[in-house]
């Protein structure tokens, strides 16, 4: 069963319908980690998220403290909030922009504190519409409640937050790419070197590009220390963490769960969360971290959902999304439809993922409906190859950023776990499943 | 000889205002463009070249990178069905089908009279009211076929306008003021930062 | 380009020690080893972007060997680069089958196959086979994007390359990309056609075939074409050019990668008016035909007729012979058409047999050249790689593109200033550090702003923050700042611009300068003599007195002078008084030697016909002094004889021997006895020639790149043919340079009154576009629909004050007449001032601005009335 002794630090306002006002922010603690933060040296509360040893919650999991510590020195830098969650099934962000606007932006006040840096972009996903408006509806509350804006809360720190809407495009979940869109271009992710926004960031300056949810956690180590932060989870992955998860279980949802304490089992059948799956059917397949990662079998069900602990098994917990695949599941189609997914959005500015995404997409219809032949199964995993050499996790890549190698993660997984259902597709010339 | 009405154009100035180039402010410029057209018209695509100091051609190009902008007119109310995998998994292909139906009008195209454009949208982030239905980018929260054709109705009556405003508008609380860090303020207040930053390391270092 | 020190660093290369250049790209490095890898978006001239991913090559980094894009990653010392291992093969060709796998197998069809990079790279690396067995990417096909410009969205292969190009080297975004994915597409916006002046560089550029352009397609296969290495003489920028025939038949032009010069680059009226010399099978246009002059023709009763070179000849010597009995009766003008081998022979023609000094190779529109030749030098690459440009120009793009791009790129890539003195337009505004609008009538005020501490003179309204930060830029001496110096507006007397040019040479004794005079090879004719007190050689003769252009067409209108001889067909096209231009030539007798004719025939007793650019070998010279050669690739239509030729047989029927038998051997007696290095830039065909005045200077050329600019093939191969080391230079004795002018005794630019300004006019800005009425575009099949039209650009607080808006027609009254024209809103007007383009029509296709221009005023001022 689950362990359920962590504290809420991101989702202790969800009782509340009023959530999202500068009010209940208020009466329930808000600010006061944001006074706190102001009366501490800037270095101090960095050291603080450090020593919470805080690992990013947009994907890639980089430990916040470490980002921070890379931010170049120079006369302007920039802070800038990535809320443009797009991956599949993935939806805890737009849980947190909706419900909690104040938490986030204080999170970001306290970050842009201890970075000093005065002027912030929260980059929202364009569809999050009502989000757009609670969180533009924060931070005008903010300004007049002094929280923002000159000098704030008579300080001696002044800061400007801008809410940028984005307009429909994944790839803009990657940072370079979301910095691009930020400076009005196409999203197109930018080439490496330079690694790292910190170095050469948006307008070329340093820029540090931090998730909703990583900022979301910020005043709660700034109330309780980064040590009692740390002091939760276990390994590298430390405190708590949104999950969402969905696909075939009873409640779908985003559930707060302290890391590593608990497993995906945990997760899925405790009747707190997913209550188990549908018809209380056998689990087929479990897609760990956005569609972006491989597949798990059932068989990994009890891994502890810690970073390290899934990347040891060729995975990753990626963008906290959980889906769930049962017995009634045709994997073929599913593997199908997100292929077509990372093809609708790839960026075409590179060869292997923009040719490669709409070819492997195709051949992977023609499979789903009966039209495969048995030599695809080898060119697709060939041409899977080809964007990301070797098929490894983490992968290696042939395209500029991670989108390409994520195309062959569903592709290659269904296929190695379930070449039986593909080699059924084709002897029947339909899906089993219509 | 501005396209934008004197609210879109004053809006849009003072958006421009917020950004340290103005290209940066291509995409708020660009939703407001589709507010007032309810789509990207080419005036309003000049406008937003001539606001951005880039060319008709640069801002078409970037727009057409984003899903949610529109080049061509479509209905008073886009209605966007996900069927990605969350989705696919509850029923979202089986949704489409039946929204398809329901409207009359084929994926991609608008109903005949105009109200309605649908869309096979990619996962919109509300994976645990499968399958998710957007209009205008509104969650109307309808997973069933009979809700959404209740919801349909609704639109179509007038009855939910509060709720989902026409095609375009997509932020309804404007941001209530400019920049208000002092720029000036802002250096100085760098500098402090940066010597009690020293000043401590030197302490330290005694 | 990357930022070279002395020092190099050490990168391995499949195991093999490699020097290389610290911050130098991997591509370049490794190919320099002799490892080429393979690609298709880098492009030695922009930046790179790493998208197409064929250049993947292993490199050991702390993870163990990766692929990474060689293309984009700047070498470091101790790099461990494998570029030919299974890994890399893998990556490579499974990039190269992605890249194949939409694109349609109509190479039969497609003019860029036999010089296509991907199908060479296809030969070279791919499987022959296809695993792609779904149904191809579909588009419509092709597009026209623009007047010269086809898109095929089928055959793109999303390299970029084109679209940075318009964005980036252009800076002109009418082409981007739009959507994305495998749905990406390059496209226009549907109200802004592809019209840019550099849009035929799209083309060239293109590894495939899905930029074409119209006046080529389908017009040969490359394996047909026949080249020769020349130069353009469309501009004085002079770009190193391939030109390519079929038969007798020019096909292409392509920009040739000169490192001092082009780049690579071309403005499309270079390239693409080759259809104005002997037309385009494409086009069933004729125009061309009216403009070429094929045959020697005398005037008989009134009407010009076909004869023999004899007559023709003959009638031309009596008319000169006649006129020259009276003293001072005949005089030249013109001479920016020939090579420096034909305006010299001319020169011993004019001074030697004629016994005349009213020489000039100008038309009035340009600057006094004893000013220009007594002025310290700058190469266009010293301009482009000065800390501090000042422009005291018209909008360069229109005047001389290819500097305009040159300029360009040294302010964004490499962030260095520029000043801009600001006439009016200009495409360069947007990158210039401070551009300070100068009115009419005021430059020479601004000058003397720039260069002194003191006050503003009174009247002159300057930014006084931009002023401060232009004297900042430029400093006290002038160091490191070249001023380039050209004719920004016609419709002001040259003693504005001549007044601020000596003002900044006087006050800049460290800045160099150079001249932005466009025509052709206008620095050539003067560098050999053609104008009073010049000499061969850039020689002086301060006693020397002679009539230049407007004193010889004064003479000439009052009789005084009798007989004029027009080198080239072009006078009444680019004389500012053109009513006073056709009196003069209607009192006179006139002779014409020209390739080209245009309204001055009506004007002719003798026309002699000559060949043109493309048909002629010599020597040429640049804006910076820069000696090329040019090579005949076809030959000229008719009876049309060398410039050389005739000037010689003309001195024939004098009874005189000009000394001058061939091209090679006038190149050497300009050598032999200026140092002029003629015969050194006529004889050396791996270089991109010689400038005049430094000595041995010699610029080697860059290797052929065929992946850069495919369709240029080996110019070791076809060469200069004929000339190539035909003359012994054994004997040649560099003889001394002749003395140049000295500012002190030079004339011009000692100062001009400008007339108050009135406050109910605005003053004329009469500047240049690339399209203009000249022959060029006249006579081209391909430019002549981009004509510019005639349009009143005013800054929009004086359309405010008059209460008109773009596109309102208005009443145009001057001194000299009136007309209706149309507005259009340009805030890089001056105010007070109005600008409009020189050799533009109306819609009804007539010239009515330049019969009202004040050409004998410094500055002319028009009332524009609503109707």
């Amino acid at each position: 069963m689950a362990t359920l002794t962590a504290p809420l630090i991101v989702s202790s306002r969800a009782e509340f319908a009023d959530s999202y006002t500068l009010s209940r922010y208020l009466a329930t603690g808000g600010y006061v980690a944001l006074r706190t933060a102001l009366t501490m040296f800037p270095e101090d509360v960095a050291s603080e998220v450090d020593q919470a040893s805080l690992l990013g919650r947009g994907g890639a999991g980089f430990p916040a403290g470490r980002k921070w510590s890379m931010l170049r020195k120079a006369p302007l830098s920039y802070l800038v909030v990535n809320g443009d969650e797009s991956e599949p099934a993935t939806f805890k962000d737009h849980y947190l922009v909706e419900r909690d606007p104040h938490q986030l932006i204080e999170g970001v006040i306290i970050a842009a504190y201890a970075l000093q840096v005065t002027q912030v972009f929260v980059f929202l996903r364009g569809e999050f519409a009502l989000g757009l408006e609670r969180v533009q509806q924060a931070v005008n509350d903010a300004y007049e409640h002094g929280a923002l804006g000159s000098k704030i809360f008579g300080s001696n720190f002044s800061i400007d937050v801008v809410v940028h809407p984005g307009a429909g495009a994944y790839i803009c979940g990657e940072e370079t790419a979301l910095i691009e869109a930020l400076e009005g271009k196409r999203g197109f992710p930018r080439i490496k070197p330079p690694f790292f926004p910190a170095v050469t960031g948006l307008y070329g300056e340093p820029t540090v590009v931090n998730n909703v949810e990583t900022m979301s956690n910020l005043p709660w180590i700034i109330n309780n220390g980064g040590a009692a932060f740390a002091a939760l989870g276990g390994g590298r992955s430390t405190g708590t963490r949104l999950f969402a998860l969905a696909g075939r279980v009873k409640n779908p949802g985003v559930y707060e769960v302290e890391m590593v304490k608990n497993t995906f089992r945990d997760l899925i059948y405790d009747p707190q969360f997913g209550g188990g799956v549908i018809d209380d059917g056998a689990i087929k397949a479990i897609i760990p971290g956005g569609v972006s990662a491989p597949w798990f079998g059932p068989e990994l069900l009890d891994l502890p959902l810690g970073q390290d602990e899934v990347a040891e098994k060729g995975s990753m917990l990626g963008s906290g999304s959980i889906v769930v695949m049962d017995e009634t599941t045709c994997v073929v189609r599913a593997a199908w439809r997100i292929t077509k997914f990372f093809s609708r959005e790839s960026c075409g500015q590179c060869t292997p993922c923009r040719e490669g995404s709409g070819w492997i997409e195709r051949a992977m219809y023609r499979l789903e409906h009966g039209e495969g032949r048995m030599e695809d199964l080898d060119l697709l995993l060939d041409l899977c190859d080809n964007i990301a050499p070797g098929l490894t996790w983490p992968p290696q890549m042939t395209t500029i950023c991670v989108l390409g190698p994520s195309i062959p993660s569903s592709v290659h997984s269904a296929i190695s776990m379930f070449r039986d259902d593909f080699i059924a597709h084709i002897k029947l010339g339909r899906c089993p499943h219509d | 000889m501005s396209h934008f009405r004197v609210d879109i154009r004053q809006r849009a100035e003072e958006v421009l205002g917020l950004y340290p180039r103005a290209r940066s402010a291509m995409l708020p410029l660009l939703h407001l463009a589709q507010e007032q057209d309810g789509y990207l018209s080419d005036e309003g695509i000049a406008e937003v070249a001539e606001l951005t100091s880039t060319t008709p051609a640069d801002v078409r190009g970037t727009a057409s990178f984003y899903e949610m902008f529109h080049l061509e007119p479509v209905g008073k109310y886009v209605v966007g069905v996900c069927t990605n995998i969350a989705c696919l998994l509850a029923g979202g292909e089986e949704m489409l089908e039946h929204a398809s139906a329901f409207l009359g009008c084929a994926v991609g195209g608008t109903s005949d009279d105009g109200m309605f454009t649908l869309e096979e949208s990619e996962c919109l982030a509300d994976c645990d009211v499968a399958p998710c239905v957007q209009v205008n980018h509104r969650y109307v929260r309808t997973t069933t076929p009979d809700a959404f054709d209740a919801l349909v109705g609704d639109l179509r009556a007038g009855r939910l306008d509060h709720d989902v405003p026409a095609h375009g508008t997509l932020i309804r609380v404007h941001r209530s003021g400019g920049l208000r860090a002092p720029r000036a303020e802002v250096a100085s207040q760098r500098a402090d930062a940066q010597s009690a930053r020293e000043a401590r390391a030197n302490e330290e270092s005694k | 380009m990357t930022d070279l020190t002395r020092t190099t660093v050490s990168i391995t290369v499949n195991g093999r020690t490699v020097e290389a250049n610290p911050g130098e790209l991997l591509i370049e490095a490794a190919e320099r080893s002799g490892n080429y890898i393979p690609r298709f978006c880098y492009h030695p001239r922009m930046d790179p972007v790493g998208n197409c991913r064929m250049c993947l090559v292993e490199v050991e980094g702390p993870r163990g060997a990766t692929l990474q894009p060689a293309c984009f990653l700047k070498v470091n010392d101790g790099m461990n680069v494998t570029t030919d291992s299974e890994k890399v093969k893998k990556a490579q060709d499974g990039v190269l089958e992605f890249l194949l796998a939409n694109h349609p197998l109509d190479c039969p069809v497609c003019d860029k196959g036999g010089e296509c990079p991907l199908q060479d790279q296809s030969l070279a690396h791919g499987s022959g086979e296809t695993r792609f067995v779904e149904e191809k990417r579909h588009w419509v096909k092709p597009v026209e994007i623009g007047e010269l410009i086809l898109l095929d969205r089928e055959r793109c292969i999303q390299c970029s390359r084109c679209t940075r190009f318009a964005a980036d080297v252009a800076g002109d975004a009418q082409i981007a990309f739009a959507s994305r994915g495998d749905r990406i597409e390059v496209a226009t916006s549907p109200n802004q056609p592809f019209d840019s002046v550099f849009s035929g560089n799209t083309v060239q550029i293109c590894p495939v075939g899905a930029l074409t352009a119209k006046p080529y397609r389908f017009s040969a296969r490359p394996w047909d074409l026949d080249q020769v290495e020349s130069t353009c003489t469309t501009c004085a920028v002079q770009c190193r050019v391939a030109v390519q025939s079929s038969g007798n038949h020019l096909t292409r032009v392509l920009g040739i990668d000169s490192e001092p010069v082009n780049h690579g680059w071309l403005c499309d009226k270079g390239r693409f008016t080759i259809d104005s010399i002997d037309g385009n099978e494409a086009s069933t246009d004729l125009l061309h035909a009216s403009t070429r002059i094929t045959e020697p023709m005398i005037r008989r009763n009134g009407v010009l007729t076909s004869v023999s070179w004899g007559e023709a000849l003959a009638e031309a010597a009596r008319l000169l012979r006649d006129a020259s009995n009276t003293p001072q009766g005949v005089g030249a003008i013109g001479g920016a058409a020939l090579t420096n081998e034909g305006a010299f022979a001319w020169e011993r023609f004019l001074r030697g047999v004629l016994g005349t000094e009213n020489i000039d190779a100008q038309y009035g529109d340009g600057l006094d050249a004893a000013l220009l030749q007594s002025l310290p030098k700058a190469t266009i690459n010293e301009a482009a790689n000065a800390p501090t440009v000042i422009t005291l120009t018209g909008d360069l793009r229109e005047e001389l593109p290819i500097l305009f791009l040159r300029l360009r790129e040294s302010a964004v890539r490499y962030h260095r200033s520029i000043v801009e003195l600001a006439f009016g337009p200009s495409a360069l505004r947007s990158v210039t550090r401070v551009s300070l609008p100068v009115r009419p009538g005021e430059a020479h005020l601004v000058a003397r702003a720039l260069t002194s501490t003191g006050a503003v003179d009174k009247g002159v309204e300057i930014n006084e923050v931009d002023l401060a930060e232009a004297r900042r830029l430029i400093g006290e001496s002038g160091e490191g700042v070249v001023v380039v110096v050209g004719r920004p507006n016609v419709a002001e007397s040259a003693q504005v611009v001549e007044t601020a040019l000596r003002y900044l040479a006087e006050q800049l004794p460290q800045a160099k300068f150079l001249p932005a005079l466009r025509r052709s090879n206008v620095m050539g004719a003067l560098d050999m003599g053609l104008s009073p007190q010049l000499r061969p050689g850039r020689g002086f003769d301060e006693l020397a007195e002679g009539r230049d252009a407007q004193a010889q067409l004064a003479a000439l209108r009052t009789g005084e002078q009798k007989a004029v001889l027009l080198l080239g067909g072009c006078l009444l096209g680019n004389v500012i008084d053109v009513t006073g231009a056709c009196e003069s030539l209607e009192n006179a007798d006139v002779v014409v030697v020209t390739g080209h004719g245009g309204a001055t025939l009506a004007y002719a007793n003798v026309v002699l016909p000559a060949v043109v650019q493309h048909e002629r070998v010599g020597t040429v010279t640049n804006i910076e002094g820069r000696v090329t050669s040019v090579a005949p690739k076809i030959v000229a239509p008719g009876s049309a004889w060398p410039d050389l030729a005739i000037a010689a047989e003309l001195a024939e029927q004098f009874g005189q021997n000009l000394g001058l038998h061939s091209v090679e051997q006038t190149a050497k007696t300009i050598e032999a006895t200026t140092g002029y290095p003629t015969l050194s830039a006529l004889n050396d065909e791996t270089s991109d020639g010689y400038v005049a005045g430094r000595g041995d200077e010699r610029s080697p050329r860059r290797p052929l790149d065929p992946m850069a600019f495919p369709g240029i093939r080996s110019i070791e191969i076809v060469g200069l043919g004929a000339t190539a080391g035909a003359v012994d230079v054994s004997d040649v004795v560099t003889a001394k340079a002749p003395r140049s002018a000295p500012l002190g005794s030079v004339k011009a630019g000692r100062g001009v009154d400008v007339p108050l300004a009135d406050a109910y006019s605005l003053r004329v800005v009469l500047s240049r576009r690339l399209y203009d009425n000249g022959i060029a575009v006249q006579g081209s099949p391909a430019l002549h629909n981009l004509k510019a039209v005639t349009t009143l650009r005013l800054n929009h607080f004086d359309l405010d004050r008059l209460g008109v808006s773009t596109g309102d027609v208005v009443n145009v009254i001057g001194e000299r007449g009136s007309t209706r024209l149309p507005v259009a809103l340009d805030d890089g007007v001056p105010r007070g001032a109005l600008d409009v383009a020189f050799g533009s029509l109306n819609e009804d296709g007539e010239d009515v601005i330049r019969p009202i221009i004040d050409h004998d005023r410094v500055i002319t001022q028009l009332r524009l009335e609503t109707t």
